[in-house]
């Protein structure tokens, strides 16, 4: 418990166990940040990269505390997963808490924007509600992200190979 | 290839989804156990432990080596890493997201630049 893993850009901390932090710096001021965040319309671009394979279908975002969002992911109607909630606090330009309720054990996540000078320190964490449900989130996102899987499988079998 | 992948993490996932298994792997990490000792500790059957420890050995979690008549096992290279390797697995995740991210706040810090200069 307690191990972070940083690249110098995205740091992740298992806080505890139920808690994963993500910490990064954006090169752009609060205000930036906070709409790509916000808008839909920015938010596609990049919540789900091209690199993904896996087209974002929809995106709705009512952005105030209380509001809801649904984003949709897949290659098409048939084949798609949907991920929604609704955001229990919203402090523009500062701090966005939302819940994740597409599954049984949905975590809480909460991001805040912290201006550096010219850029942004952006904190995410996600609070799952069992140590259970932090360590299998990672189950159906392989769907989502299956380059990524790809890279965490090369990691596995470089530690393999190395020990 | 993205098949063989699938199977080699399903594996994995599947030999993690399971609270036994996960303790298997906690206790392997504080010291090497035969079976009967593992079946002894989760107040198993002989039988049910040989099974738990099939499942982490086929996702290479678990590696076992039999000396006589006892079987004795301990962790496989990636048991001995699993935590590091999830955590770093999140963090691709997240950095292939936020470098999508700053391509989006470079692209709006452009526009304002822009705009900017057409309406002075």
């Amino acid at each position: 418990m307690g191990e972070r893993v940083s690249d110098g850009r995205t740091a992740v901390d298992r806080r505890s166990e139920r808690e994963l932090v993500v910490t990064r710096i954006f090169n752009g001021p609060v205000r930036l940040v906070y709409d790509a965040w916000t808008k839909a319309d920015l938010f596609q671009l990049w919540w789900a990269p091209k690199s993904s394979g896996v087209p974002m279908l929809a995106c709705e975002m009512d952005v105030r505390t209380g509001g809801g969002y649904r984003v949709v992911f897949g290659k098409d109607a048939d084949n798609s997963m949907a991920f929604y909630g609704k955001y229990l606090e919203v402090v523009p330009f500062s701090r966005l808490v939302w819940t994740n309720e597409e599954g049984d054990e949905g975590q809480i996540t909460t991001v805040t924007f912290e201006a550096k000078g010219d850029q942004t320190l952006l904190v995410l964490q996600e609070l799952y509600p069992s140590k259970e449900a932090l360590d299998e989130a990672f189950i159906g996102m392989e769907d989502v992200m299956p380059e990524q899987f790809r890279q965490l499988d090369d990691v596995l079998d470089g530690l393999s190979a190395r020990v | 290839m993205v098949q063989c992948y699938s199977a080699q993490l399903d594996a994995s996932f599947a030999a993690l989804s399971d609270a036994t298994r996960r303790g298997v792997l906690e206790q392997l990490g504080r010291s090497d156990a035969s079976i009967s000792e593992l079946a002894d500790r989760f107040h198993m059957t002989l039988t049910g432990m040989k099974k738990h420890v099939g499942v982490l050995e086929q996702a290479g979690l678990v590696t076992t080596e039999k000396v006589g008549r006892v079987r004795t096992c301990k962790l496989g290279a990636r048991g001995l890493e699993e935590e590091a390797a999830w955590i770093e697995g999140r963090r691709q995740i997240w950095n292939t997201r936020f470098d999508a991210l700053d391509h989006v706040v470079e692209a709006l810090k452009r526009k304002e630049a822009i705009d900017g200069r057409t309406s002075e």
